[in-house]
């Protein structure tokens, strides 16, 4: 390995120890039109952020009404039909509107360009765009809910798609539209990382961040369009009575499901490899130890965006597709689950004899690695065919899912919100609250989802708006859990906007993080560095020293 | 509330049996549910040690290396090939293994014996029709124990699942095509069967039960229920229709509103359609069956799937008798 040092430039980057910027991207201009027209990344980022947030509260709603349904065995608070639309609209708001696009567009715009050193990204009115269509894709969702709704599922499948009477077409073109947004945002990234890194920053010199979110990038370019083409068929299929794939047309209703989850499938890596990303982040920084084993964990995010092409069609094995296909999506499927094992062991060595922070977003790396551990290792049984033939559609998958992409990305989410939101917004959340609210989350998202695994395990199939009574009592405590997580979700919400008025000012480098987002004031000035800075190792924690007089650290090849 | 925690150790299909149950599996009743317990008991063992293994590691390292006064990070190896090696190399071999039994498990669910004995599954918006060698339908699937038999699956409508948690099978019902599942009962008694794949409004309404018979039983069984119609008075014999013909899964006989028009008063009844009012006789019920599509009651979805070539003119006239007593 080079000495960490080689490449730090000997002239300082920036005035360290000065105030804040006066002029950062925040205050420099003002009204709405400038935050409308705007083609700073970092304002991009935030407007990303509150919209997708808002999408998590709306996804949120329809999840309560669904539990609040489940508290009792028959009709609770609503009918059969508000029901399937009540989880057709969760799951479709929450995969569509918020995950996929929630830690790329967001964290993604407003880091990348800042760890990279750059005044942007490669193409900031095409990234404004992307923000547009997302508005536009939401705009669709609204309007499919207005008139009448969707009682799909969020996954569409044919022919119950082009035949329910509900208003299918504007969230099929909601996807169709936010698709185009993911491409975009994707493509940029790419050609930001491979264009507008500073000098010194090699390949293998990057934020491990910066690698889950080439990762994604790559999925979002090549697996999206795939999706697009499926929705506009199935568009095609019901307004003008097409046949490709409903069987009385001529179609293939599997057809479909091959389509969907060519896309779907690398759709749920698109949520988990920047959750990954944001994690090695947290782990390194909060136990101020040089992350283990940096390449296997960069190389594994690429080996989990190429498997996860391959991988498709182990959702439906008991679709009716041949017995070999099945057994070569099942092989394919095992094989990931040793990337993402690589990922978690490291992150443990990482810890070791380091000295652990426990300041929140390192508590929310923690429960990440809780409970993806679950949702990763729960997944092996699905993976087994013969398994997953007696557990599909049922709570276990359900459990599952929700503790990758809900467990996984949502707990990254929450950690990386809480280690840049003082980058970001330039204060300080309180700590004591943010802790009662991780606990809330934590014990009110495994009282919510574990119990469905029982529930699954024992043959509880999903989307019943009558179950057998039997399982009332692990319905009850499911419901019970959400209730407890939400409350946590509310208390974040609160004293997150509470820190933006009132809240500490933060310093620039509050946790110790040797990025170079940390070598540049909070909030950031519009131009991020006013010269490329000159990098090194991102992990070498030897960069930097507390400095007990501003509270925050202080990068030695500055101060010196 | 502490009866609800009562419950919750109890077991889901508790009313059923209890062999080879446990407290994360229903019994298991299908000659195939063991050896796929063994594998989930595999799954589960290996997850619970890489569980507390991670666990272990993250809280003992959170206690010993938490940061305090006078505790530094120590500096140590940044990259260790043959421990990279060793955690990724015992998954591996871990996953394999699970892989191999998996498919062999698979293919032995794909592929049923020679010498079943056959039904025909039919799966429609919301309700299943099971119909057997001597052309008797039923909404029940009976069969008899020790004996495997093979479902051959069909769909009216959309795609649904059959599903039955005791048997550990499971398998789509789509249409266009057959799909084919099978079972090996190994005793006697009744289980659940659920629709698996959401099919609209009546889902979770889809479901019936399996009734497995004693050796000798079945047969009997079959032979007095397929003549019901020779035997029994036509209101009762049409009551029957009624029940096994999944018309009782949206229209109701007590008035009450559901998701398709109630039967009660219904025959000799003015009903408004889309193309105007018309009397309820016996031709409008038997179009209503044969080509429900075709004129639909104000206020209801065109959802009902057609039973042409699927139910018989003695079906419909004893339904016909029902209907004029349901008053």
């Amino acid at each position: 390995m080079t000495s960490p040092h080689a490449a730090v430039g000997t002239k300082p980057v920036r005035e360290i120890g000065a105030p804040p910027a006066e002029l950062n991207y925040l205050n420099v201009t003002h009204g709405i039109r400038s935050w409308l027209l705007t083609l700073d990344h970092k304002r991009i980022g935030v407007m990303y952020l509150v919209s997708t947030l808002s999408a998590f509260l709306l996804g949120g709603i329809f999840a309560l009404l669904v539990r609040t349904e489940h508290l009792t065995a028959g009709k609770t608070i609503m009918g059969a039909d508000f029901y399937n639309q009540s989880f057709t609209l969760h799951g479709a708001i929450m995969v569509f509107l918020f995950i996929i696009p929630s830690i790329p567009a967001a964290f993604g715009n407003f880091v990348l360009p800042i760890m990279l050193g750059a005044k942007d990204v490669a193409f900031p009115r095409l990234n404004l765009m992307s923000y547009y269509l997302w508005v536009t894709g939401a705009l669709c969702a609204v309007i499919s809910i207005a008139t009448g709704g969707v009682d799909t599922g969020w996954t569409f499948y044919a022919p119950y798609s082009t035949s329910t009477s509900t208003s299918v077409i504007p969230m099929a073109m909601g996807v169709f539209i936010l698709g185009f947004s993911s491409i975009f945002t994707g493509l940029n990234f790419i050609v930001t990382i491979h264009k507008l890194r500073p000098p010194g920053m090699t390949w293998f010199r990057m934020p491990l961040f910066l690698w889950a979110i080439y990762g994604t990038a790559i999925l979002q370019v090549l697996a999206t369009p795939v999706l697009g083409i499926t929705v506009a068929l199935l568009m095609v299929e019901r307004a003008f009575g097409v046949g490709i794939f409903d069987p009385a047309l001529g179609g293939d209703p599997v057809l479909f499901q091959h389509f969907f989850w060519f896309y779907s499938h690398p759709a749920v890596y698109i949520m988990i490899l920047p959750a990954m990303g944001i994690i090695s982040e947290l782990v390194a920084t909060f136990s101020h130890k040089h992350i283990f084993s940096y390449k296997f964990i960069a190389f594994s995010s690429i080996a989990i965006a190429i498997l996860s092409f391959l991988v498709w069609g182990h959702h439906m094995f008991t679709s009716g597709q041949s017995a070999l296909l099945g057994m070569i999506f099942s092989f394919i499927t095992m094989l990931v689950a040793v990337p993402s094992a690589i990922k978690v062991f490291n992150w443990i060595t990482t810890m070791y004899k380091g000295s652990v922070d426990l300041k929140t977003p390192m508590w929310y790396a923690l429960i990440f690695i809780w409970v993806f551990s679950i949702g990763g290792l729960t997944g092996v049984f699905l993976g087994a065919m013969s398994i997953d033939v007696h557990l599909h559609d049922t709570y276990f998958v359900v459990a599952h899912f929700h503790y990758v992409m809900f467990g996984g990305t949502v707990m990254a989410l929450l950690g990386g919100l809480h280690y840049w939101w003082p980058k970001m917004f330039g204060r300080m959340y309180n700590e004591r609250i943010s802790r009662v609210a991780t606990t809330l989350v934590f014990i009110g998202f495994n009282l919510t989802f574990f119990t469905q695994f029982i529930m699954g395990s024992r043959g509880m199939p999903r989307r019943y708006f009558y179950y057998p009574e039997v399982y009332t009592p692990w319905h009850v405590a499911s419901t019970i859990g959400s209730y407890i997580m939400a409350s946590g979700f509310f208390l974040t919400a609160g004293y997150m906007i509470h820190s933006l008025f009132k809240g500490k000012k933060a310093p620039m480098n509050p946790w110790g993080g040797a990025t170079l987002e940390w070598r540049c004031a909070s909030p950031p000035p519009v131009e991020n560095f006013a010269t490329p800075p000159t990098v090194g190792d991102p992990y070498d924690f030897h960069q930097v020293e507390y400095d007990p007089e501003s509270g925050s650290w202080r990068h030695k090849a500055i101060a010196t | 509330m502490i009866a609800l925690l009562g419950k919750l150790f109890s077991h889901p299909l508790g009313q059923f049996a209890a062999k080879g149950k446990t407290f994360l599996l229903p019994a298991e009743k299908s000659t195939l549910a063991p050896g796929i317990d063994a594998l989930f008991y595999f799954c589960y063992w290996i997850s619970i040690f890489f569980f507390l293994l991670i666990l272990g590691l993250l809280v003992g390292f959170l206690v010993k290396y938490r940061r305090r006064p006078g505790h530094e990070a120590q500096e140590t190896i940044h990259h260790s090939t043959p421990l990279e090696l060793v955690w990724s190399v015992i998954p591996l071999i871990l996953m394999i293994a699970i892989f191999v039994m998996g498919f062999r498990g698979f293919l032995d669910l794909h592929t049923p014996p020679d010498n079943c004995y056959e039904i025909q599954a039919n799966g429609q918006k919301w309700s299943w029709t099971f119909t057997y060698p001597n052309g008797y339908s039923d909404s029940e699937l009976h069969a008899p124990v020790d004996v495997p038999v093979k479902l051959t699956l069909s769909s009216q409508d959309v795609i649904h699942s059959l599903y039955v948690p005791d048997f550990r099978i499971k398998r789509d019902v789509v249409p266009g095509r057959y799909t084919i599942a099978w079972f090996q009962a190994t005793e006697s008694g009744e289980s659940p069967l659920y629709c698996a794949e959401y099919c609209g409004t009546g889902h979770s309404e889809m479901n019936t039960k399996v009734v497995i018979h004693e050796p000798g039983e079945f047969e009997k069984w079959l032979e007095k229920a397929s003549d019901f119609i020779k035997t029994m008075p036509p209101e009762e014999a049409g009551k029957l229709v009624y029940q096994k013909r999944g018309c009782a899964q949206c229209h109701s006989i007590d008035g009450s509103p559901g998701i398709a028009p109630t039967f009660k008063g219904l025959f000799g009844k003015q009903e408004h359609l889309q193309s105007g009012t018309r009397t309820v006789d016996e031709n409008y019920v038997r179009e209503s069956i044969l080509q429900p599509t075709a004129e639909v009651v104000v206020g209801f979805d065109p959802v009902m799937p057609t039973f042409q070539g699927r139910i018989k003119d003695p079906e419909i006239e004893v339904l016909i008798s029902y209907l004029k007593t349901l008053k």
